[in-house]
């Protein structure tokens, strides 16, 4: 039951026809692009000082101002993007796969160790997003690779916990059964009949995920405990745009509709996803 | 009930123990001495000798949470390395702010959103239904913290409608410094809310016990108001419950943004000087928080609707 093209070119015809979902694919397309092709986008060098042109409104040499160091506030915009998918991506697909194969071999598995790692997945789920990614912050020290690792962490549940519901519903399906009743392994029955028909729900759920991956990484970069400077980060931003608040407003500014333009757009592309894939979903969330 | 009450409880019970274990071994596996990043390279070794014997690190693993288990049982969350003060003590002065906070956040986000839901959902397709939906569309995207700034950067500094810094003082200056923060936090939660119960309020009211109260000629805005919207609002308060997490992490970035003391606030705080106690006292605080929090909300679904009770 491999996906052909055109099944997922009829995905993204899907998408494409609905208006929101239309413009989730604009958006989302447009961060991708500028992400990919930064370093042809951008004005200037993102991490470049020139304290000459320091705390500047916007201009034709500088559309977005420039911050306290000169640097040119749009060229670190566009860098910004690609630090934020550079956490996202890694963070998303790494607990997505890890989710994917917990909840498979909970929903498959014994039910000893369905129990052990449903309580698992309750476990991480217990601590508060924030106050977890702080405590493991305060332990291993900020950087991109600790944000990563947090905002994994704190995602596996949620894939874990929905791949397991679908495996249970599959399991005694009648083509689960014939397949075990002519001896199939458990790796081939959860990898080739079972993973193809989750994937596309865990997809969405991906999906949906990265916006609030996006905004974990620059809340966290703007506490000071996320990337670190001079990495050109929204969440960086945002924390160098509050302190200077009363000075100027294209830092918060700058930082911040980026943040809330790719939410928009994952968002509204998740949902048309969701819509396309399985509009069962819609209920569950 | 009870047993369900119990069943549930003692769930949330195992997680917390879970978690709560779970957290102390994290510090304890953490590569180096905390003692020495505690007090910093230049501290003598007589100084690192007696830290040591206070958090009791001198002695073997499992006496070392034993000791820690006893203590908590005892509610000593153990003593701010700098200060002397009991963590207990410190961390409690600092949750009520908070749990204000998230308090006035949830009560504006929910009396708005199940009004705008309930009334969108009695009169689809209206006005009002369109601008609901575009609102929870667009407004359940928006995180916290960047609410918080733009708001900030709006209301505060330039219009200077409302105070950017502190909790205030007295019953209308707290209430005045919350507006903002407590805008922030809600703000996404507005639409979500609608969303949900106005999907719940469509469903319940096709429903049979709905359509048995038509049937015996009670007045409609009774129907709505006391059989539908009983139901209808469970959904909210699950999310809430489970919710409560969310909120805790935006009030964390609400109380930085705003300079207001609170969990949040110490936390952070405590981060930048290393003051491990502190830091593990309020996560476990905001943990048990959540955990009871999606406890309560679980009870309160069993209360109101007795199909709960049975579904697991």
């Amino acid at each position: 039951m491999k996906k052909s093209r055109s099944e997922l070119g009829q995905i993204i015809v899907g998408v494409a026809r609905d208006p929101l979902g239309l413009m989730g694919l604009i958006i989302v397309g447009a961060i991708v692009f500028c992400a990919i092709f930064a370093y042809w986008i951008v004005p200037y060098d993102p991490i470049a000082m020139d304290i000459k042109s320091r705390l500047q409104g916007p201009s034709a040499a500088h559309l977005l101002g420039t911050d306290q160091l000169g640097r040119d506030t749009f060229s670190r915009v566009i860098a910004g993007g690609q630090v934020a998918l550079k956490v996202a991506l890694p963070a998303v697909f790494g607990a997505m796969a890890i989710g994917l194969t917990l909840g498979m071999i909970a929903g498959y598995g014994p039910k000893w160790l369905d129990n052990l790692l449903m309580l698992f997945f309750d476990t991480i789920r217990s601590f508060p997003t924030v106050m977890f990614a702080l405590a493991v912050v305060a332990l291993i020290g900020p950087s991109l690779q600790t944000v990563v690792f947090v905002v994994m962490a704190t995602s596996i549940p949620t894939y874990g916990r929905v791949a397991r519901t679908q495996t249970l519903t599959l399991r005694n399906s009648e083509f689960i059964l014939a397949e075990r009743s002519m001896g199939a392994s458990m790796a081939r029955i959860l990898g080739v009949h079972m993973l193809p028909n989750i994937i596309g729900v865990l997809a969405v759920l991906a999906a949906m995920d990265i916006p609030t991956v996006i905004a974990l990484e620059a809340g966290l970069s703007f506490l000071g405990l996320g990337v670190k400077p001079p990495t050109p980060s929204w969440g960086a931003l945002l924390k160098d745009g509050y302190s200077l608040i009363r000075q100027t407003p294209w830092l918060v500014v700058g930082g911040g509709l980026p943040i809330i333009l790719a939410t928009l757009g994952f968002t509204f592309l998740g949902e048309s996803l969701r819509d396309v894939v399985d509009p069962k979903l819609r209920k569950q969330r | 009930m009870l047993n369900f009450a119990t069943r549930r409880f003692g769930l949330s019970l195992l997680i917390l123990f879970v978690a709560v274990t779970v957290m102390f071994l994290m510090i304890r596996a953490v590569p180096g001495d905390p003692v020495q990043i505690m007090l910093g390279p230049r501290a003598t070794p007589e100084l690192q000798a007696q830290l040591t014997a206070a958090l009791g690190l001198d002695q073997p693993i499992w006496k070392q949470l034993l000791i820690f288990y006893g203590n908590l049982l005892q509610g000593d969350l153990g003593t701010d390395v700098f200060s002397g003060r009991s963590v207990t003590d410190i961390v409690f002065q600092q949750l009520p702010f908070t749990l204000e906070l998230i308090f006035a956040s949830i009560l504006w986000s929910a009396s708005l959103g199940i009004a705008l839901g309930a009334y969108a959902a009695a009169h689809p397709n209206t006005l009002i239904d369109r601008i609901t939906a575009a609102i929870s569309v667009s407004f359940v995207a928006a995180p916290a913290f960047v609410v918080a700034l733009l708001a900030l950067l709006v209301f505060a500094v330039h219009l200077q409608w409302f105070p950017a810094i502190g909790a205030g003082e007295g019953f209308w200056d707290r209430l005045d410094h919350l507006v903002l923060p407590a805008f922030a936090i809600g703000l996404s939660w507005v639409g979500y809310i609608a969303r949900l119960v106005r999907a719940s309020m469509l469903e319940v009211m096709g429903e049979s016990h709905v359509r048995t109260a038509r049937a015996f000629g009670i007045a409609e805005r009774r129907v709505v108001m006391v059989y539908a919207l009983r139901i209808a609002i469970l959904p909210v308060v699950t999310v809430i419950g489970v919710g409560m997490g969310f909120l805790l992490s935006s009030a964390v970035f609400a109380e930085i943004v705003f300079a207001r003391p609170g969990l949040g606030k110490l936390v952070i705080d405590s981060i930048t000087t290393r003051n491990y106690p502190i830091v593990m006292g309020s996560v476990l605080i905001s943990t048990a928080l959540f955990v009871v929090s999606t406890a309560l909300a679980d009870l309160i679904n069993a209360l109101l609707d007795p199909r709960a009770r049975t579904a697991n």
